[in-house]
């Protein structure tokens, strides 16, 4: 039955949005009030301080991977919190580039013209989206990694490097003196290859003349911090692991547990980047590449001049969101005990402290800190690769 | 002027041209591997290197998986390599023997036929609702978000005055709870997230600015921290004496954390409908209420239904991580009987992470498939 619906009075309507807006405002802060006494209440009742004082206490536990000088005797809670945070950026900034590079590979095998290609790269798409991530966090930890050969029989590996059910053991670069020169050196070619560009940029657009910077930027870059290391007599030298009768000594260790992350991660992501990227290159007009062929652009100066550009409009903001993502699902690391930050401070730091309000906040704080940054910036390239509308 | 009229004004050809070869045949097997693995040398190589991966990586696989699988067996012996079984495959035995733990993890024998019973219930609500040319789905809508739940609720938990025993969610587990996750997740997650889209898109700015704070911040965090907070600082948060329910503390949170995403997907579908829609149904009168209820949600949750079913797929991944707050979902029950020595030997961890993929891809590849068929409904519906 369909009523007759009557005209609202325009003052009513006002008032009950009002009392609406009014109703939620009380109900809110009356929850976040109850759950303050509640909370204060039952910290109470248990002892637990509260505040952020215990930041400055001594932690009094060890963690297993630190970028940063730390000592479960001397370090504080705030130490740890820092020591969380750089193994959840390392794993997550190194897995970023991996995910990458192998998305950006299977979504563009996916549109390939070779059959069987498409389908092990649609095979992989699909195995892959639909098993758990955590599934496969522990697969490559418990039934990969954790079953490697035992320390005494290690696998070597070519350049002096070994692996074993401990983890990867690689060859250590150690820098002397000299090795700044270098550094310097690699900077100084980075900015000559932009001025390169922007000079040849410039030409074509008053003179159209094209100049082919690729190989003289290839050059620089490459060419010049090798010769300033062979003038400097190579200031670099490699401390290569020993082993040891029961452990490891010497070289970069890389933790299995960091290591299946890291896979379980980029593998992961990989898969969901090879979706964006497919539908990023489908999503620009056949036409577009008609027409480029139509002037008499080559295949390559098709797609490197025409479709990526387009394509990457439509790529780069799901592309961040997928990246997004995969340092939120970093913190899986809990479930192996890879030191991340929730392992660390929402683990370790909350149970020693039991200050939970405290700890969480903060954690979440980090998460959301880095959610903001990211899409300011996403804003930002939005409105700068918009399409300019004359 | 003799010289030009010496030109030739034609061209004629003095003989015929060379016979061109015959077209290369554009059908067959052998036109068909031309075009589509062997057209370039380039794309000759590629098809060897990825023939070569698939004989390198699918025989293994199958031997491991069927043919040197050991299926029967009373313990890890039979899962050890022996004389008889030099290199024995996947062990399923193990998974034999502990399968009624993995659907149904410490849920009294007794009772079990409840939790069948709730399967039963629930498969009855996921049909009527997904098949979208089923009788009265309005009323499946009600069965599934209304009957359902309570129904559940009395059948797992117990309702002792009408004869069925409470059961302690401390003994639910495997997939059971897994199943129990994902629904309350997906049955609490719709509501809210409707709720949350149109205040988000509301004009009253309160509303608006509580959903957007809520949906930004649950989208801004793992869902482990918000499984910690659940869990951890929900017993703060209620006065002293009262002690929630470990699983219904991961429920509250697995459902604040959908709704979120939810709320996104519905407002896609909402920013979908033109605005004439909302126009016309302002213009015959219709209040705030009808107007989203009659018009403007049922196209817009229609539109949007595959994207609702890939947040439901995300959901059902994501219930594996309440496995870090303690609760005994499909995988922890994995895990934990894994580490049954009785059953240590070297393939048991990998035969349980198979089972458990297997289940998983199932149920998940289903559903993407059920999402991919609605969206092509969807387009020839558009297109007509």
């Amino acid at each position: 039955m369909i009523g007759v619906a009557k005209p609202f009075p325009r003052n009513a309507r006002k008032a009950g949005s009002f009392a609406l807006q009014a109703a939620l405002v009380i109900v809110v802060v009356g929850l976040l009030y109850g759950a303050f006494i509640n909370a204060a209440d039952n910290l109470a009742h248990a002892n637990i301080a509260s505040g952020f004082r215990f930041w400055n206490n001594t932690a009094g536990f060890d963690i297993s991977q630190t970028l940063i000088a730390y000592s479960s005797s001397s370090s504080t809670f705030g130490r740890a919190f820092w020591v969380g945070l750089l193994n959840t950026l390392l794993v997550a900034g190194i897995g970023i580039v991996l995910a990458t590079v192998l998305g950006f590979t299977i979504g563009i095998a996916r549109l390939s013209r070779n059959w069987l290609v498409v389908r092990l790269a649609g095979g992989y798409v699909e195995l892959i989206r639909n098993i758990p991530l955590l599934l496969q966090l522990l697969f490559w930890y418990n039934a990969v990694l954790k079953a490697l050969p035992e320390l005494r029989h290690s696998v070597m590996l070519p350049g002096g490097g070994f692996l074993n059910n401990r983890g990867l053991f690689l060859p250590q670069p150690e820098f002397k003196p000299g090795f700044g020169a270098v550094l310097i050196a690699f900077f100084v070619a980075l900015a000559a290859a932009l001025l390169l560009h922007v000079w040849a940029r410039r030409r074509r657009e008053r003179t159209g003349a094209q100049s082919h910077t690729h190989w003289w930027t290839l050059g620089l870059i490459c060419g010049l911090p090798l010769a300033v290391l062979a003038l400097a007599g190579f200031p670099l030298s490699f401390g290569f692991p020993q082993m040891g009768h029961f452990n490891v000594v010497g070289g970069i260790e890389v933790l299995p547990e960091f290591a299946a992350l890291l896979l379980a991660l980029s593998v992961y992501t990989a898969a969901f980047i090879a979706e964006v990227v497919r539908a990023g290159i489908l999503a620009v007009a056949p036409g577009q590449t008609e027409a480029a062929q139509a002037l008499g652009l080559r295949a390559g100066a098709t797609l490197r001049l025409i479709v990526v550009p387009q394509a990457m409009r439509v790529i780069v903001p799901p592309l961040t969101s997928q990246y997004l993502n995969l340092i939120k699902n970093s913190s899986l690391a809990v479930a192996i005990g890879y030191p991340d930050l929730v392992q660390v401070f929402a683990g370790s730091v909350l149970n020693i402290t039991g200050q939970a309000v405290e700890v969480i906040a903060i954690t979440m704080a980090v998460y959301l800190t880095i959610s903001l940054v990211t899409s300011l910036l996403m804003n930002f390239y939005g409105r700068l690769s918009a399409i300019v509308e004359r | 002027m003799a010289a030009v009229s010496d030109m030739p004004l034609v061209y004629r050809r003095p003989a015929p041209g060379e016979k061109l070869p015959p077209p290369s045949a554009r059908v067959g097997l052998w036109a068909w591997l031309r075009a589509n693995l062997f057209s370039t040398p380039g794309n000759a190589v590629l098809t060897l290197a990825c023939a070569m991966l698939i004989v390198w990586a699918v025989p293994p696989l199958v031997r491991f998986l069927l043919v040197d699988a050991v299926w029967s067996g009373a313990d890890r012996e039979a899962c050890l390599a022996s004389p008889a079984n030099p290199g024995p495959g996947a062990c399923w035995a193990f998974v034999r023997v502990w399968f009624s733990y993995f659907v149904y993890g410490f849920y009294p024998i007794a009772e079990r036929w409840r939790v069948d019973l709730f399967f039963a219930a629930l498969a009855i609500g996921i049909v009527w609702l997904s098949w979208l040319s089923a009788p009265r789905r309005g009323l499946g809508a009600l069965y599934f978000f209304i009957v359902l739940p309570v129904l559940s609720f009395v059948l797992l938990y117990g309702f002792p005055s009408i004869g069925l025993i409470a059961v302690p969610t401390t003994l639910w587990g495997g997939v059971l709870v897994t199943i129990v996750v994902a629904s309350v997740g997906i049955v609490a997650s719709l509501p809210i997230g409707v709720f949350l889209a149109l205040g988000r898109r509301s004009e009253l700015p309160a509303v608006r600015l509580f959903s957007v704070i809520f949906i930004e911040f649950v989208r801004g965090v793992p869902l482990i921290t918000v499984l910690f907070m659940a869990s951890v600082m929900l017993p703060l948060f209620v006065p002293g004496r009262f002690e929630p329910d470990k699983l219904l503390r991961a429920l509250i949170g697995v459902a604040l954390f959908a709704s979120a995403y939810m709320a996104e997907v519905v407002r896609g579908g909402l920013a979908a409908i033109p605005r004439g829609q909302y126009e016309a149904a302002r213009a015959l009168g219709l209040p705030y209420w009808r107007m989203m209820g009659l018009v403007i949600l049922p196209q817009a949750l229609r539109v949007t239904l595959p994207n609702i079913v890939n947040t439901c797929i995300g959901l059902f991944k994501d219930t594996t991580l309440v496995f870090v707050v303690g609760i005994f979902d499909f995988l922890r029950t994995i895990e934990a009987a894994r580490g049954d020595p009785k059953w240590a030997t070297p393939t048991t961890a990998t035969t349980g992470y198979a089972f458990a993929a297997l289940f998983y891809f199932i149920c998940c590849y289903g559903m993407s498939r059920y999402a991919r068929s609605v969206e092509a409904r969807l387009q020839r519906a558009g297109r007509s």
